[in-house]
C-alpha cells in the first residue's frame, strides 16, 4: 500500500492535532514480503495494534483461532449497529465470519474495511470506434464480445489484457462466468464438493476460455503478464479490453491522463443467472487482540472510516470509499464501478474456501486451455481429481 | 602438546562455527522440524505427520517434478553456453593489454543489477505488446525475419529465453573468478613454455587448462548451486509459471508457503530440494578429484 | 619458414577479432543499464512512448526527487554501514577458519567442513521466519547487530569454500619459510595466506557486499524501525502495491547500482595484481 503513504500521513497528523494521540502508519510492499512480515511478527508476538490483513479468509481464520486478531463486533453494534451502518455491506461482510460457515470461528465481525474495490470488465472508447462499434454500446453478452474480438483482431488491435501471470485474476474471471452460468448455489456446492467439476455447466465455462483463444481475443503475453504489465498495456491504447479492479481509476491517470474508457459488468454467456464480479472490501485493518491499547484503537478506526476522513481517502487515492455516504467527488469512471456493486461477491463471503491445490490446478489449466494445450474435458477431469484427492485425504 | 595445538586451532573455526550454529543449524532444524508436520503457518498447533511430505513429493506432485526439470534445463544452458563465454572471455582479457579494465567493469554490471530489474528491462526490450520488440526487429532488419516470434510469451521458447537472459545476468560472476584463477599462474611459466618451442595453444592445453582444473570446477558447482534457486529473473521475464513452463522449484516453494498455506509441505520441499542439490554438488566434486588424480 | 608479415597479419587479425568479441559482448552488457539509466530521466509517460535510449527531454530532477521524497540519505547510510561491517566480519572470520580447513589438522576438520558446503546448497524456505522468531530471543530482532550476525551467517559458507579452494593452492614453502622465521599460526595468517589470496579476497569482498547491498527481504521482516532500514527499503516506496513511479524507481536503482560497481572497481585491481612475486611451483 506504499503508494497511500502521503494520504495516511495527512490524517494520521489530523488525528494528532484533533486528539494529541500520535499515530504511526507503516506501509509495506510488495505484499507478499508484508504477508510473510505479518506472519513473524504473529510468531514473535510482535504485532502492532492495528495491522491489514491480506490474506485468504482460511488464514484470516487461523489468525484469529490464534489470539490475535480482536472481535469488533461488540464495537460496532454498539448505539444501534451506528459504527456499522456507516458501511456498504458488502465491505463489512467479507470480514465477517457467520455461524455455518466452514472456518470454525465464533461468528462475527472482525476488521473494518477501510475502501472497496470490485474488478470488471474496462474497455477502450477510441479502441472500439476504430473497430468500427458505437464506443457507448460496449458488449452486453458474450456472442457480442466474441464478435467484437474477432473485428479487433482482423484490424491488429490487442483484444483483452489483464494480469494473467498471476493465478488469482484468472480465478476470478473464471468464477465470475461461473456464477453466471450456474448461479450461486450450484457453485458453492461444487466448493464443498457435492458437484464435480466434470459437470457440464463447468465445461461450459472453461469452453468460454477456448471460444476466446479462437477469436484471437487475448492479448499477445496476457498469460505471462503481471497485472501491472497489463496496466501499462491498456493505458498504452494497446489493447481495447481490460479484465482489472477500481484500484486501476488512480493507475491509468498516472500513465495516461487522457485515456478514453468506461468500466462494466463482463459480458454475460447466459441470461439464467445473474453476472457477478468479485467485490467488497479492498483492504482493511484488524486490531491486535493482545494490545494494550485497544481503546484508542478502535477509537482511532472510527474517526479513520467517518465520513470526512473516508472522502480525503477517497479524492486522494481515487479508491472507492468504505463508508456508503462518502462517495462525493469521486471521478465518474469510479461511480460506473460504484454502480455495479449490487453484483458483488467475493470468496470471503462464501463461507467455503476451495483447496487452494484444486484452484491451482483450475487455473493453471485455463492458461493451458488458452495455449492451446489441453481441452476443457481434459482440464475438467484433471481438477476433479485432484478435488477427490483432497476430499478423501480430509476425512 | 597436541591438545594445546588442537586447541589453537580451533580457535581459528570458533567464531565461524558459532555464528554458522546460531544463525543457521538452528533454523535450519526448526524448519526440518517442521517438514514432519502439517501446518499453516499461523496456528500455535502443529500436527505431527511423518514422512507424509515427502512422500507427497515424490509419488503426488508433479508440478514439483517439472519445476526441476526446467531448473535443470536452465541450468544446463548456464553449464556450457554461460560458462564458456565466461572462459574466452577471461582468457581474452588476461591477455589483452587495452581496454582491459574497461572490460572488466562492463561484464560486471549485469550481475550487480537487481534481478527483478533485470528482468522487467529484459521483458521490455523482447516483447512486443508491452516493449520494444527488439530483438525481432534485429532479425527482421538482418534478414532473419521469419525467425521472429514472441519469445517470451511461446511456452516452446519461454524457458530458453529465460535461461539465456539468466546467463547473460550470471557469466560476470564466472568472468571474475576465471580471471583470478588465471592471474595465479605464474607468468614465468608461459615465458618457459615459450623458450622450449611450445606453440601457444600447447601451453594452453598442457599447462594452463590443467592448472585452471580446481577453478573450473570451483565454477561449475556454484553455477548449479545458483542456478538453481533462481527464481526473481523469472518474475520479472514471465510474471510467473506460465502453465508451468517456466516453474522453478524456490516459486514452487513460494507459491505453496503462500497460496496454500501449507508450511510443512513448503519446508519439506525445501529440504527435499536441498537434500538434491548437495548429492549433485557432491557427485561433481567427487568426478572433478578422480579427474585430477587421472 | 613462415614470413614475419604472416605472423604480424595473424596477429592483428586474431586481435580483431578478439576486440570484435568482446565489444559485442560489452554491448549486450551495457544496453539495458542504458535503458535504465534513460528511462529514470523521463516521464511516467514517455518511458511508453519513446523508446530511445535518448530521452527527448532529460528530467534531472526525477534524481532530487528520488532523494528528497523517500529520506534516501539514511537508508544509503544503512546500507554502507551494513554491508562494511558484514564484509568486514566475513572476511576475517571466513579466512581464518578457511585457512583452518586448509592447513591446520584438528579433530573433526573434514566434518565440519562438509558441513559449512551442505550448507551452502541446502535453501532454507522459512527461514525468514524461524530466524525472527530467534532474534527476538535473543532479543536481537530490531537491532543492527541483529540483522549483521545473519548477514554473516548467510554468506559464511560460500567465502570459507571460496578462501579455503585458493588457500589449497598456496605453496607449502611459503608457509614454510614463515614458520622458520618464528612465525605464529596467527602470524602466518596474517602475513602469508592472506597477501596471497587477496585475488579470492577480492571475490568474497564484491560477492558478499552485493548480496547485502541488494537485500531486502529479511531486512524488512526483522526491522520495525525505519532509521534502521537498508537501501532497498527506500526503492520500495517507489514500488507501492497499485502504482508503480517508474522514473522514480529507475532513478533509485541507478544510484543503488553505482556504490557496487564502484567498490568492484577498486577490488578488480587486486584481482588484477593477484600473485605475481616468485611463487614456487612444486
Amino acid at each position: 500500500m506504499t503508494d497511500r503513504q502521503d494520504a495516511f500521513q495527512t490524517l494520521a497528523q489530523k488525528y494528532e492535532a484533533e486528539t494529541g494521540i500520535q499515530v504511526n502508519f507503516e506501509l509495506y510492499a510488495p505484499s507478499e514480503q508484508y504477508s510473510q512480515k505479518v506472519r513473524a511478527a504473529a510468531q514473535g508476538q510482535n504485532l502492532p495494534d492495528i495491522f491489514g490483513i491480506l490474506s485468504e479468509k482460511k488464514d484470516f481464520s487461523s489468525f484469529i483461532k490464534s489470539g490475535h486478531i480482536a472481535d469488533l463486533t461488540p464495537e460496532l453494534e454498539k448505539n444501534n449497529c451506528a459504527w456499522k451502518e456507516t458501511f456498504f455491506p458488502n465491505a463489512l461482510r467479507v470480514n465477517e465470519f457467520k455461524s455455518d460457515d466452514a472456518y470454525g470461528v465464533k461468528p462475527g465481525i472482525y476488521g473494518i474495511p477501510i475502501d472497496v474495490m470490485t474488478i470488471e470488465m474496462l474497455y477502450n472508447k477510441n479502441l472500439l470506434e476504430k473497430a468500427g462499434l458505437d464506443p457507448e454500446k460496449p458488449p452486453a453478452t458474450w456472442a457480442e464480445f466474441i464478435a467484437v474480438g474477432k473485428k479487433l483482431k482482423e484490424l491488429g488491435i490487442q483484444g483483452l489484457v489483464s494480469g494473467w501471470g498471476e493465478i488469482w485474476m484468472i480465478d476470478c474471471f473464471a468464477s465470475n462466468y461461473a456464477f453466471n452460468i450456474m448461479g450461486k448455489d450450484k457453485m458453492l456446492s461444487t466448493i464443498r464438493g457435492e458437484v464435480a467439476y466434470t459437470d457440464p455447466d463447468w465445461i461450459k465455462v472453461l469452453s468460454l476460455f477456448e471460444q476466446m483463444r479462437d477469436a484471437g481475443i487475448p492479448a499477445v503475453g496476457l498469460l505471462t503478464m503481471i497485472n501491472k504489465t497489463a496496466e501499462q498495456v491498456f493505458a498504452n491504447e494497446k489493447a481495447a479490453f481490460a479484465f482489472n479492479g477500481s484500484w486501476c481509476v488512480n493507475v491509468y491517470e498516472g500513465m495516461n491522463p487522457n485515456l478514453d474508457y468506461a468500466a462494466i459488468l463482463p459480458p454475460a454467456a447466459s441470461d439464467q443467472y445473474p453476472m457477478m464480479v468479485w467485490g467488497g472490501a479492498g483492504s482493511s485493518f484488524v486490531i491486535n487482540d493482545r494490545s494494550g491499547e485497544k481503546e484508542i484503537a478502535i477509537e482511532f478506526l472510527k474517526w479513520f472510516t467517518a465520513r470526512d476522513q473516508q472522502i480525503f481517502l477517497a479524492n486522494k487515492t481515487k479508491n472507492l470509499p468504505a463508508n456508503k455516504d462518502a462517495l462525493e467527488g469521486i471521478p465518474t469512471i469510479l461511480a460506473q464501478f460504484a454502480d455495479d456493486m449490487e453484483y458483488a461477491t467475493h470468496p470471503s463471503i462464501w463461507g467455503v474456501s476451495e483447496f487452494p491445490v484444486v484452484t491451482e490446478a483450475l487455473d493453471k489449466g485455463i492458461q493451458s486451455i488458452i495455449l492451446g494445450e489441453k481441452t476443457p474435458l481434459q482440464v475438467a477431469s484433471e481438477v476433479q481429481k485432484i478435488k477427490e484427492r483432497e476430499l478423501a485425504r480430509k476425512k | 602438546m597436541r591438545i594445546k595445538s588442537n586447541l589453537e586451532n580451533y580457535f581459528f573455526i570458533m567464531p565461524a562455527v558459532v555464528i554458522f550454529t546460531v544463525f543457521y543449524i538452528i533454523p535450519f532444524l526448526w524448519v526440518a522440524h517442521l517438514s514432519l508436520c502439517d501446518w499453516d503457518g499461523i496456528l500455535p498447533t502443529k500436527t505431527f505427520v511423518g514422512l507424509q511430505n515427502f512422500k507427497e513429493i515424490i509419488i503426488q506432485d508433479p508440478s514439483w517434478w517439472q519445476s526441476m526439470w526446467n531448473a535443470g534445463y536452465i541450468t544446463l544452458i548456464a553449464l556450457t553456453l554461460q560458462n564458456a563465454l565466461a572462459f574466452l572471455l577471461a582468457l581474452a582479457c588476461d591477455r589483452e593489454i587495452k581496454m582491459k579494465n574497461f572490460y572488466r567493469v562492463i561484464f560486471f554490471i549485469p550481475p550487480v543489477l537487481s534481478e527483478i530489474v533485470v528482468g522487467m528491462v529484459w521483458r521490455f526490450i523482447i516483447n512486443d505488446v508491452d516493449g520494444a520488440n527488439m530483438i525481432n526487429r534485429g532479425l527482421t532488419a538482418m534478414g532473419f525475419g521469419q525467425f521472429a516470434q514472441s519469445w517470451l510469451n511461446n511456452p516452446k521458447t519461454a524457458l530458453t529465453t529465460v535461461a539465456l537472459v539468466h546467463s547473460w545476468k550470471g557469466f560476470g560472476w564466472g568472468f571474475l573468478i576465471f580471471l583470478a584463477g588465471l592471474q595465479t599462474i605464474p607468468k614465468e611459466l608461459y615465458e618457459a613454455a615459450r623458450v622450449d618451442g611450445a606453440s601457444a595453444w600447447d601451453y594452453f592445453k598442457r599447462v594452463a587448462i590443467p592448472l585452471m582444473v580446481p577453478v573450473i570446477v570451483l565454477v561449475a558447482i556454484l553455477t548449479v548451486l545458483g542456478t538453481m534457486q533462481a527464481f526473481a529473473l523469472i518474475l520479472g521475464l514471465v510474471g510467473g509459471e506460465f502453465a508451468g513452463h517456466t516453474s522453478v522449484p524456490v516459486l514452487r516453494i513460494l507459491a505453496v508457503m503462500r497460496d496454500s498455506s501449507r508450511f510443512g509441505y513448503a519446508c519439506a520441499q525445501g529440504i527435499g530440494f536441498g537434500a538434491i542439490l548437495v548429492a549433485i554438488s557432491f557427485i561433481q566434486y567427487r568426478l572433478s578429484k578422480r579427474y585430477r588424480n587421472a | 619458414m613462415k614470413s614475419a608479415i604472416y605472423y604480424r597479419t595473424k596477429k592483428v587479425t586474431l586481435n580483431l577479432l578478439i576486440h570484435l568479441f568482446l565489444l559485442s559482448i560489452a554491448v549486450t552488457c551495457l544496453y539495458p543499464l542504458l535503458w535504465m539509466v534513460a528511462s529514470s530521466l523521463k516521464t511516467q509517460e514517455a518511458i511508453f512512448s519513446d523508446l530511445s535510449l535518448i530521452p527527448r527531454q532529460i528530467h534531472f530532477e526525477n534524481y532530487y526527487q528520488a532523494v528528497s521524497q523517500s529520506d534516501f540519505g539514511r537508508y544509503f547510510l544503512n546500507s554502507v554501514f551494513y554491508t562494511t561491517s558484514v564484509v568486514f566480519g566475513i572476511v576475517i572470520i571466513a579466512s581464518l577458519a578457511a585457512y583452518a580447513f586448509s592447513r591446520l589438522k584438528f579433530p573433526g576438520r573434514n566434518i565440519i567442513f562438509t558441513i559449512f558446503i551442505a550448507a551452502m546448497m541446502i535453501p532454507i524456505p522459512g527461514s525468514f521466519v524461524a530466524l525472527f522468531v530467534l532474534l527476538n530471543k535473543l532479543h536481537l530482532r530490531n537491532t543492527p547487530l541483529g540483522y549483521i550476525l545473519c548477514m554473516i551467517s548467510v554468506g559464511l559458507s560460500m567465502s570459507i569454500f571460496l578462501l579455503k579452494t585458493f588457500f589449497d593452492t598456496m605453496p607449502r614453502e611459503l608457509e614454510d619459510a614463515a614458520r622458520i622465521d618464528g612465525c605464529s599460526k596467527l602470524g602466518i595468517w596474517r602475513h602469508v595466506a592472506l597477501p596471497f589470496a587477496k585475488p579470492a579476497i577480492a571475490v568474497v569482498v564484491v560477492f558478499n557486499a552485493l548480496n547485502v547491498w541488494n537485500e531486502y527481504v529479511l531486512a524488512l521482516i526483522i526491522f520495525d524501525s525505519k532509521n534502521l532500514m537498508p537501501l532497498q527499503r527506500a526503492l520500495m516506496m517507489f514500488r507501492g502495491e497499485f502504482l508503480t513511479n517508474y522514473p522514480l524507481l529507475m532513478a533509485g536503482l541507478t544510484i543503488t547500482a553505482l556504490p557496487i560497481i564502484i567498490v568492484y572497481l577498486f577490488m578488480q585491481k587486486y584481482i588484477v595484481k593477484g600473485v605475481t612475486s616468485g611463487a614456487i611451483f612444486g
